[in-house]
Order: structure tokens, then sequence, then C-alpha cells
């Protein structure tokens, strides 16, 4: 105890140090006097000692868990119970459902707005999931697929007047072809140097759309795109906003049902496999090069699919919607969320998306608690927040249980 | 062709160092087959070759077909290996751990199903039927090897001799014709150690499939197999039954060294 207190005084004692010459020193440069703010090194020496003692202890609580061994996380406890409970699982889906729909009543324009987007993040985060958690496959380059997707619409729809509805299968293909295409030479390498390779690859999209000027007006973008088309009604802004908002939805539903469909079937295993063991997974019998190309292009696919939403939605698009900071807020959705898991990834990408936005009142620190979050979140439960679950079978009434 | 496999003259060089040095070796049906020798001697790469983990550089690898002709599976990926009917497992146990103990074993069913990706997204009646197929004969397989307790569990949480079974487990839902083991008993106590003598000879006579392994536990390879190779730097040096193992002076020089006087 005394010696945890003596590390904390230490590490007060250097802040305090370190932090001397910006925090108390001010130098008025009008009246040419130095003022000495002796108050502010108290406050550093505090909390910096507060806080180093703060963290030693969390520290060591989580070498020295004080919970047995087999102890269930919650939300393991919570998926199992509602697995084994189909009844309250209906119930849940249902209250979930009918507050999505009728959000839209009670809220105005711009909640509308936000929740669309983290809607759009939660269909990218489980299109990532699939390379990232179930694959395996390190991929930082994710948001050119998106690009792919919302080029894709922007143009055909400039161009030659193309609709939403007839653009988006083909924003969805592009975006897979374009998936196997980065597939191919990245069959062969694994963790950081997929990295690389994948971050490379985002970036090359980017660039190309921000210098080909007689393909894609470069920098400048692309203008007066046309929303989405609903049966040819003539829809004012806000009931434009609404229509989005059910379009996202529902989308949202189909993704996460055939989502949770790929990660339980044939395929969905043999991508486990390919993430937990490469080698043995080939020595069983499945070939590597059809299931990561296969990973590549469905977890593609649905950012193509997005990529045309998110042209649809904003009627404008240029380049830098594109960049890397969006993969990484994409993959950070994945790990935050828990790789691998349907319900951790929309938990990941409302965090990662609404926090930012109800933060803006706090403005210049908002990202600061961000990154701080972050940060905490991978030193105290770097599995993400919700645990992986797997899918049991029960054989004692085989029949009625593995068809759902 | 009547034999399961035949490996002809097989060698495997890994830059200036001869690994495998044109071995020959063939297993007929139905037959237990060890493969010993000191440490180093060669024999994982063997089965690595053999199963298209490496590519020989020379030496032709022949599997009889369903129709009875032998193909040539030299520089097969090994998915493709498996698929023509060789079940592996491996030396340090490459189980996947965090999948379930149920899944794993569906992971080596995967060759043998078909279902595709629109299968998968609309889970048609056709891909019911193979799933819960493929899920019923893995937990037969699972039944016969005792683990069927521990289905839902994940792999991981296996103590480590159930591992080892899974392992076969998982090797045997490939529908091998031929099953190679890669040192099964290592790291069992000796008890353990006769169990799984039972549990592979159960094997062969009800799934009447060939066996190859490799193994240091000589009581084991000595009670199990019914035809021994013995390799040492590389090169086979000696092969036959058991008895004849026992007594080659080859094989004594091999494993406890040269006598100084003679």
């Amino acid at each position: 105890m005394t010696q945890e207190i003596l590390k904390s005084l230490k590490a007060a004692i250097w802040f305090m140090f370190l932090t001397f010459p910006i925090m108390v020193i001010k130098v008025n440069t009008v009246y040419k006097t130095i003022e000495w703010r002796w108050m502010n090194m108290v406050f550093i020496g505090v909390g910096i000692f507060v806080g180093s003692f703060v963290w030693r202890w969390l520290l060591n609580r989580k070498d020295n868990p004080t919970v047995k061994k087999d102890h269930v996380p919650v939300s393991t406890r919570i998926q199992s119970y509602l697995a084994e409970n189909p009844m309250a699982k209906r119930a849940l889906q249902g209250v979930l459902l009918a507050a999505l729909l009728c959000f839209p009543i009670f809220m105005n324009a711009y909640q509308i707005n936000i929740f669309t987007v983290a809607l759009m993040y939660i269909i990218l985060g489980l299109g990532l999931n699939i390379v990232v958690g179930l694959a395996g496959l390190l991929d930082l380059g994710y948001v050119a697929f998106y690009a792919v997707g919302a080029y894709t619409y922007a143009l055909l729809n400039t161009n030659f007047g193309m609709s939403f509805w007839v653009v988006l299968p083909i924003g969805g293909a592009l975006a897979a072809i374009f998936g196997i295409l980065l597939g191919f030479p990245v069959l062969r390498l694994r963790g950081d140097y997929l990295a690389i390779v994948t971050l490379g690859f985002g970036e090359i999209i980017r660039l190309v759309l921000e210098n080909w000027n007689d393909f894609s007006h470069g920098p400048s973008g692309i203008a007066g795109i046309d929303k989405p088309d609903f049966f040819g009604l003539e829809l004012s802004l806000n009931q434009m906003t609404d229509a989005i908002y059910y379009m996202m939805v529902a989308f949202t539903i189909i993704t996460i049902f055939f989502v949770g469909r790929l990660q339980n079937s044939r395929i969905g295993r043999a991508w486990l496999a390919l993430r937990e063991d490469e080698i043995a997974c080939q020595a069983m019998g499945i070939g590597r090069t059809r299931t990561k190309l296969m990973a590549f292009a469905l977890g593609a696919t649905w950012a193509g699919l997005m990529g045309v939403v998110f042209a649809a939605k904003t009627s404008f698009i240029n380049p830098a919607s594109f960049t890397f900071l969006e993969s990484a807020i994409i993959l950070s959705i994945v790990v935050l969320g828990g790789m691998g898991s349907i319900p951790g990834v929309i938990l990941g990408a409302l965090i990662m998306i609404l926090l930012p936005e109800y933060m803006r009142s706090f403005s210049e620190y908002r990202m600061i608690i961000f990154g701080g979050a972050m940060v905490l979140m991978m030193v105290f439960r770097p599995q993400g927040l919700v645990s992986n679950f797997r899918r049991k079978y029960s054989f004692h009434g085989v029949d009625e249980r593995l068809g759902g | 062709m009547e034999n399961i496999l035949e490996v002809k003259g097989l060698t495997m060089d890994f830059g200036g160092l001869r690994a495998v040095d044109s071995v020959d070796l063939y297993v007929k049906p139905k037959e237990i087959v060890a493969l010993i020798g000191p440490n180093g001697a060669g024999k994982t790469t063997f089965f690595n070759c053999v199963t298209g983990i490496y590519t020989p550089t020379k030496g032709d690898i022949l599997v009889s077909s369903n129709s009875g002709s032998a193909v040539r599976i030299n520089g097969f990926k090994p998915n493709r290996v498996t698929e023509r009917g060789l079940g592996r497992t491996f030396q340090n146990i490459r189980l996947f751990p965090n999948m379930t103990v149920l899944e794993n074993v569906m992971i080596g069913k995967h060759c043998r199903l078909s279902a595709k990706i629109l299968g998968a997204l609309f889970r048609d009646k056709k891909t019911r039927a193979e799933e819960l197929k493929a899920a019923q004969e893995c937990y037969t397989i699972l039944e016969k090897l005792g683990l069927e307790k521990a289905c839902d569990e994940l792999a991981s949480n296996l103590p480590y001799g159930d591992q080892r079974k899974l392992e076969i487990a998982r090797a045997l839902a490939t529908e091998p014709k031929m099953l190679l083991l890669d040192e099964p008993a290592a790291g069992m106590n000796p008890q353990e150690t006769v169990e799984l003598t039972h549990l592979i000879r159960r094997i062969r006579d009800t799934e009447q499939i060939a066996i190859l392994l490799i193994e240091h536990d000589m009581k084991l390879v000595m009670n199990l197999s019914e035809r021994i190779y013995v390799m040492d730097h590389g090169q086979k040096i000696a092969d036959g039954t058991p008895l004849d193992i026992r007594n080659n002076p080859e094989v004594i020089k091999a494993y406890l060294g040269e006598d100084i006087d003679a």
C-alpha cells in the first residue's frame, strides 16, 4: 500500500516537473511580465496522484481478479439466456423494432439523421466483421469498397440518370469484384503484412479518385446526386429524411439476418477455422483461396451497398469522405464491440457514432474523452464489450433446435 | 492399385538440407503401419509432404482413387489431399480453440458438404437437411470417441488427452480412407496410452480404414502396428513386422548408437 502511494507520488512529482514550463510560467507579452501560476502545479500534482493511484488499483484488480475462474461474463449470460428462451428473444426483438419504428415520430430531423448514420455504420461494421471478426483478416482499407459503391452511384446517376434502386445491386457487385481484386494478391499474407497491403489499397483508391479529374472530378467531388426514389412519391425534405431512415432500418434488419445466417453456416464455420489456425484449416479440407476470397467479396458487398446509400443520402461526395480515418472508425466499431459478435458490432457502432455526436456540447474535449475511453477499453477489456457466443446444439430434440 | 497409399522415392530438400531422402513406403487397406525413428529423422516432414503442406522435391505419392486407379498427388493443396481421403492429426495439437467441440468436428466435414453462399443466406430445405445430417454424423463420431458430453464446450477448455482425441475425431469427420496420426500418444500417461491403443485399433476395425502413425512410444508401436518403417537421417533404414524391427541391428544402432568396441 505504502509502495503504491510512493509510486503515485513519484508520478505526480515527475508530471509537476514536466508540465512546469507550460502550466506554471506564463509570459505576458503586452506588459512584459511573467505570471507564476503556482495553483496549476498543485492541481496537476493532486490530479496525477489520484489518477495514477486509481489506474494502478484498476490494473491490479485486473491482474488478480477476485471473481472465480469460471465466472461467466454478463454479455454471455444474456446471450445464452436468449438462445434458450426463444420467446424472450422474440419479445426483445419486437420491443427493439417498435422503438426503431416509432423513433421518427418523437424526434426531430437532426436526431433522425444521426440515427440513420449510426445504422449505416452498423451495416459497415457488420460487413467488416465478416473479414476481420470471422475470417481474421485484418483489413485497414475497408473504406475503399465504400468509396467504390458511392462513386458507382454518383457517376451512373449524374452521367446516365440511373436510379438508386438499379444502382444499388450494381454498387454491391462492383465492390465485391474489387474485394476479389484485393483478395488475390494478399492470399498468402497474414497479420501485419496484410494490414499494410490493405491500407495501401485503400489509399490507392482514394488517390485515384482525387487525381483522375476526367473520371471523378477530383477533389471537388460530384454534386447534385439524386436522392433515392420511393415509389415515385414527391417527398419534402423532412419526409425524405424519414424515408431514408426507414429504408436503413430495413437494410439493417436484413443485414443482421443474413450475417447471422452466414455465421452459423458451413462457410461461416470455415471462416472461423481460417481465423483460428490456417494450416489445420487447410489440412481439414478447406480451400484457403476460396474461403478468403469469399470473405473479402462478401464483406466488400455490404460496404458497396452502403456507399450507394451514402451517396444518395448526402447527394454530394468527394474523396475526403473516404480517408483512412473512416476505415479506422469502422475497424474500431468491430474491435470495440467484440470481434465476431453481431450484438457487439451493433453496440460498438452506436457508441462510436452516437457518443461523439452527443458529446458535441463538450466541443473541444470530446475527442480527448473519446480517445481516453478507447485506450481504457483496450487495457481493461481487449476482447470487446460483448464476448463471442457460439451456437450450441441440442441432441435431445435435434429436429426442432437445429432448424432455427 | 491395391495399395491405398504408395510413396516412391520421396525426397524433400530444404535449401541444402535433405530432410527426406528417397523414401519408399506403401500402406494396404485396413492396415496399421507405424513410422518410427529418432528425433529429427524426417518423419513429420514425410507426413507434411504426403498431406500437401510441403511440395516434395522429387518422387511420387500415389493414392488410390474410388475407381481403383492411382492418382499422383504431388503438389496438391492440403485440402485436395484431404478430399482424396487422407485425414491427419498434428504433433503439436492444432485444434480451433475458440470453436466448440462439435464445430471442430464439423470443420472436418466441410469438404463433404456442398452448401454455397445462397444456401447459407436463404437456408433452403436442402441446406438445412445437409447441416442437420452433418451435425448428427459429427455427434456420432464424438460418441465413438467418448467426447459427446463435451460437445458444446470450447475446444480450448478440454483436458489434454481429450484434445488429442478431438483431433482424431476431426480427422475422422473428413471421411478418410487412411488416417495419418502424428505422435498421437505424445504427452499421455501409460494408462491413457493403453486406452489410445485400443481406440486406434477400434477405429480401424469399425471404420475399415488404414492407419499410418508416427510414434515414439515403443510399447504402443509394437502392440499396434502390423508393419513398421524406420527412418534415420531422412533415409529409410528398415521395414518389416514388429518382430523383424526389434531384432534389426541397423535399427538398434540408430536408436542406441554404435558399439565402440565392435
